[in-house]
């Protein structure tokens, strides 16, 4: 599996996106691209709006203003197809969202045949594919309680490239793995970002921003504080608010405590 | 005399055991065993009922059990979903409908029923199997909708959303991803329905029943005047009833320990 050609790799251009939930404001007119074939990480602190932004990619989260376009799809229409435009975007949740009741080798072929119509052979083949991709080709007949997290959420990134996405979410992927399980999963994204698919990741790992990120996005509060390429806001931010982040999580034990 | 804490506990074990044992021994002095013998346990009569008790019985009691569990299941899915739709008024007919049902006697329904269909459709004849199926159900509904509902609800949402993202329309991702598990987890209140179920077709006698059509308690209470063995017959539908509640009651357990093994 070196040579997976992308047809169709979809952009997004997210354009004065507000969310709000009541009276609290989580996104407050939010401007962000991302370029068909780019990775693209959000990194903030917690409740600055990342998720939300993600989720508002797919309609897991309706916004109230502005518009997003994905690959040609104006996600915000109301007229717009919503399980059509889904199709075409992976997404792999903080929590795995496997479904229990189902094989491994299930989990990955249930959308393929329940929504693109393929046939069970084909369906497999497909799945089978991709979760060698992930490198569990032999745990198809497992289910999801026997594996650990790590492998939990390979199965989940194979299960969304399945349905042959041109574009990948991913939110928050490695926040609830143990440690040790964690390179796991990145070195899949790693391998992802380099066969040329779309991918926008909510992620805590700065490493891997920096590393694979061809544009990192800071946010708080609700707003994007400053974006560019990873040697920009990572290796250089300056916006306070991105530094002060940026030493925190880069170097938890010397926060001063005042 | 000062007794210690263990002394003390001792000596009310012995005086509660002392009490029973006087109870049970009064109650062996005073009853009547042999007409007890002739009127609960007789044996000819017992012989007389086999085998008519199982093949007409027994086996309509499990029929009707099993065709109004299952279109109170149906109709109970449909109420638990209506209930937690996001259309409001679905979910005041829910509502309306379940708080109704449970708060009357199913004795009541099936009184209403057997004079209500005749009426509100006169010159349709139901068959038996239909009203038994309705009536029973309707009742059940109720319940079993508020089993499921629960069942629904301990799904994690994250499972509807992983669906939804996969390109699932709301319906398939409830049908193929939600219900499933739904149903896992509330496999065993819902074998304890399916008991509640089997004893309530006891009271479809009021709907009229002819004899082919007996149940278990109809048939046992026609025995009463056919044999003229005091309650021996209603003693022998009773074992009937056992027989079969009695393993789903161990099917239940079982299936709790089970989710409680698998739950993490």
């Amino acid at each position: 599996m070196t040579e997976t050609k992308r047809s169709t790799a979809a952009g997004v251009k997210i354009t004065d996106l507000s969310k709000s939930y009541g009276p609290v404001e989580v996104l407050k007119a939010i401007n962000l691209e991302v370029k068909p074939g780019e990775v693209v990480c959000l990194i903030g602190p917690s409740g600055s709006g990342k998720s939300t932004l993600l989720r508002c990619v797919n309609l897991l989260e309706q916004p109230n203003g502005g518009s997003i376009d994905v690959g040609g799809y104006n996600v915000t229409d109301p007229d717009v197809d919503v399980d059509q435009m889904r199709r075409h975007v992976g997404m792999v949740f903080q929590q795995f969202n496997l479904f229990p009741h189902l094989t491994v080798l299930q989990n990955c072929t249930v959308a393929q045949q329940k929504v693109l119509k393929r046939g069970r052979a084909e369906a497999e083949k497909v799945a089978q594919a991709n979760l060698e991709k992930v490198g569990l080709g032999t745990f198809a007949s497992r289910y999801p309680d026997q594996l650990s997290g790590g492998q939990q959420q390979r199965v989940a990134i194979a299960r969304a490239l399945s349905m042959d996405p041109n574009l990948m979410l991913f939110d928050e992927p490695t926040s609830a793995l143990d440690p040790e399980t964690v390179g796991e999963v990145l070195s899949i994204m790693r391998n992802l970002a380099r066969d040329g698919m779309t991918m926008l990741v909510v992620t805590h790992e700065m490493a891997f921003a920096r590393d694979v990120a061809d544009r990192v996005v800071f946010m708080d509060g609700g707003v994007v504080v400053e974006e560019g390429t990873s040697e920009e806001v990572i290796g250089n931010p300056q916006q306070p608010r991105t530094q002060d982040f940026l030493k925190r999580v880069l170097d938890p034990t010397h926060v001063d405590v005042e | 005399m000062a007794m210690t804490a263990r002394q003390r506990a001792r000596t009310s074990l012995y005086v509660q055991l002392g009490l029973f044992v006087v109870a049970v021994v009064a109650l062996v002095i005073t009853i009547d065993w042999a007409t007890i013998r002739s009127a609960f346990f007789n044996f000819e009569a017992i012989g007389g009922m086999f085998p008519t008790i199982i093949l007409v019985g027994l086996k309509n009691t499990i029929f009707y059990t099993i065709i109004s569990f299952a279109f109170g299941l149906a109709l109970g899915l449909l109420l638990a979903l209506m209930k937690m739709a996001t259309f409001a008024p679905y979910r005041w007919i829910a509502t309306g409908y379940i708080e109704f049902f449970r708060g009357i006697p199913a004795l009541l329904v099936f009184i209403t029923f057997g004079f209500g269909i005749p009426t509100a459709f006169p010159g349709v004849v139901w068959p038996t199997w239909l009203v038994v199926m309705v009536a029973l159900g309707l009742v059940a509904a109720a319940y079993i909708a508020e089993t499921l509902r629960a069942g629904l609800q301990a799904v994690p949402r994250g499972q509807y959303e992983a669906a939804r993202s996969l390109g699932m329309p709301g319906w398939r991702a409830m049908l193929t991803i939600v219900i499933p598990q739904a149903f896992r987890i509330v496999m065993p209140p819902l074998t304890n329905e399916f008991i509640l179920v089997t004893k309530d077709t006891s009271l479809i006698f009021v709907l009229g029943l002819a004899m082919g059509d007996y149940e278990l308690t109809k048939f046992g209470r026609d025995g009463i005047l056919q044999y003229g063995a005091g309650i021996t017959p209603l003693v022998v539908a009773g074992a009937m009833y056992l027989i079969i509640t009695l393993p789903l009651g161990q099917l239940a357990r079982k299936l709790e320990s089970r989710s409680a093994r698998t739950k993490r």
